[in-house]
């Protein structure tokens, strides 16, 4: 036991965890994990042990609940072979479940002291840095004096401090807000607690992580995503501890198409997001399509992430528009993935779009369509995925382009919009406009950060060779508003004498 | 030969280990008449025994011969209770063979 004043932090490992707590768990300490059943605390407390294992520390489990075949096993499907940590003496069980053939009666008085000498001798004999007890509470279940098992694992976790050891102890809670811990006890065990919660919202799951405290040491505050993968574990979603420390290039890149350039400035800029918002059939994937093309023709990487058409339907879509992805694709300098949104939770599926990048390194990523992905989310937790989204591809210092849909077919602005249209730095609307009996297509950029921009409600059509941007639609007012309205050009040009065709 | 093996783990040799060996001493005697022998473990010095029968409580009673096996936690300050847990009966005051053939 050395304690200095200041309280180091382990890092853990555990993917996202050690940036919302500045730096990991508390060294030497113990921390208390409450969460209610399946919200994936054995996992994060044998990931624990499995993080350490792999930078070097070795690890204790003492099991309450589920007996160590069963850990072993479970395990096993997130790549951790216990069995051989085991075998090479850097993982010891200390096996405290309950065996159902063993009838244990009391006679008078007893402690825990045979618990905590096999603790102190698992630890002792794999020379173990990391400890994680699962689930405390299971205990209170073998013995049926709550008093006693209470003063002896207060007793338990005292001896621990002086083993220069970090513990994660787990405790099951039966509500997600409310008592830290079933037996309404376990809080004064350890001097940190978090929390996991896993809440069912409109009817899809939403896993978070909540540092509730770090005792003399800092943390980041509130509830945050994570999920569970097959080949990680817990991953945790740092959202706000994401820094706009990002630079910003001044370096123009084209859209990928002339006309769309051109109003745009010059083209967009190098590490923007820009957000292309319309109804359905107003040209998104094909502005998402040309992009990627005029990415290729420039010898970048271009990754395109598809939740809306299959590989096939984008192909042959390209194709008509003269634009070769397969070819592009063979040639290794675009890379199209398609996956149905349904295929995993939000989590997941920002998880996987960072892996594609990380693994890709593309200069310019297109996702179609943002809306898509609302399917699966709640309304919290896809604002929260949008904002990961939007700063993880900033921090790559590349172009990204995302689609949204409008819900009606005229005007309107949808929920995807409305949650990212402060984080791009470019906005896009492609919208419908009824006029005399006709549909037509029409055009703007409603925003362009740092860069002048053309203001015009520009008509356009989707020809052979794609985009073609006309004039604006002079002597109209109301077409995003959805209910255009035709007014004599004499008023008109006396209304707004700005904006000459040519921006 | 023994009819009866009991195992009692223990935390050190506290005076109220001593109290619980004396305990268990004097009760085998009075109920097993010569019949048994008795180990006691000391945790502290053989954790990894502890480790295999995932003993958690001090001082903790096994009856490991004869078969089932039976374990009785504490003190053993509550006679009644630890001739329950071991699956005996209170001797009467000739039944030499009361335990013996029980569950053998």
């Amino acid at each position: 036991m050395h304690d200095s004043g200041v309280i180091q932090k382990l890092p853990t490992g555990i993917p996202g965890f050690d940036h919302i707590g500045n730096g990991g768990l508390p060294q030497g300490r113990s921390t208390l994990v409450s969460g209610t059943a399946g919200s994936a605390k054995t996992v994060l407390a044998a990931q624990f042990l499995a993080a350490g294992i792999r930078s070097g520390e070795n690890g204790v489990f003492v099991t309450f609940e589920e007996s160590p075949d069963d850990l072993r096993r479970n395990m096993l499907s997130f790549g951790w072979d216990i069995r051989e940590w085991e075998n090479i003496g850097k993982w010891a069980f200390v096996d405290a479940s309950p065996d159902p053939d063993q009838e244990m009666v009391v006679s008078g008085d007893y402690d825990l002291g045979a618990l905590l000498a096999r603790v102190e001798h698992a630890v002792k004999k794999v020379g173990a840095k990391r400890l994680a007890v699962d689930s405390i509470g299971a205990i209170f279940t073998q013995f049926t004096d709550s008093a006693r098992v209470r003063r002896e694992l207060f007793r338990i976790t005292m001896a621990l401090k002086g083993l220069d050891i970090t513990s994660v102890i787990t405790a099951e809670r039966t509500q997600e807000y409310g008592d830290f811990a079933r037996f309404g006890v376990e809080e004064f065990v350890a001097d940190n607690v978090i929390i996991l919660r896993n809440i069912l919202q409109a009817e899809k799951r939403r896993r978070t992580l909540e540092i509730l405290k770090f005792r003399g040491t800092s943390h980041r505050k509130g509830e945050y995503p994570f999920t569970v993968t097959s080949d990680e574990g817990v991953v945790v979603i740092p959202l706000s501890a994401i820094e706009l420390g990002q630079h910003s290039s001044n370096t123009r890149i084209t859209s990928g198409n002339e006309d769309l350039d051109r109003m745009c400035g010059g083209g967009f800029f190098r590490d923007s997001v820009i957000l292309v918002s319309g109804a359905t059939g107003t040209g998104k994937t094909l502005i998402t399509t040309e992009f990627m093309a005029g990415g290729v023709a420039r010898n970048e990487r271009c990754l395109l992430f598809a939740f809306e058409e299959s590989r096939e339907q984008l192909f042959r879509n390209a194709a008509g528009w003269g634009i070769p992805f397969e070819e592009m694709e063979a040639e290794g300098n675009l890379k199209v993935i398609s996956a149905y949104p349904e295929t995993g939770s939000l989590e997941d599926h920002l998880i996987s779009i960072k892996k594609e990048i990380e693994a890709f390194k593309p200069a310019r990523v297109a996702l179609d369509s943002l809306s898509a992905l609302e399917r699966v989310a709640t309304d919290m937790g896809f604002r929260e995925f949008l904002i990961a989204l939007t700063s993880f591809v900033k921090h790559q210092e590349m172009a990204g382009l995302f689609t949204a849909t409008t819900p009606s077919i005229l005007g309107g602005s949808s929920v995807t919009e409305s949650h990212i249209a402060t984080m791009t730095d470019s906005i896009i609307l492609l919208r419908y406009i009824e006029l005399f009996g006709e549909m037509r297509r029409g055009i703007t950029i409603l925003k362009m950060r740092g860069s002048q921009h053309d203001k015009d409600i520009r008509e356009f059509s989707i020809g052979e060779s794609g985009i073609q941007i006309g004039t604006s639609f002079r002597g109209i007012t109301g077409i995003l508003a959805g209910t255009p309205q035709h007014r004599l050009p004499v008023v008109a040009d006396g209304l707004s004498q700005t904006s000459p065709p040519q921006g | 030969m023994a009819n009866y093996l009991l195992k009692l783990y223990v935390t050190g040799r506290t005076p109220r280990t001593e109290q619980t060996i004396a305990t268990l001493r004097d009760l085998c005697k009075r109920e097993l008449g010569g019949e048994y022998e008795i180990v006691v473990i000391n945790v502290l010095e053989q954790p990894q025994l502890a480790e295999d029968e995932k003993i958690l409580a001090t001082p903790t009673l096994i009856k490991a011969l004869p078969r089932p096996m039976r374990r009785v936690i504490g003190d053993l300050s509550d006679i009644e209770k630890v001739l329950l847990g071991l699956d005996l009966q209170p001797k009467q005051d000739q039944g030499v063979q009361a335990g013996s053939s029980e569950d053998a």
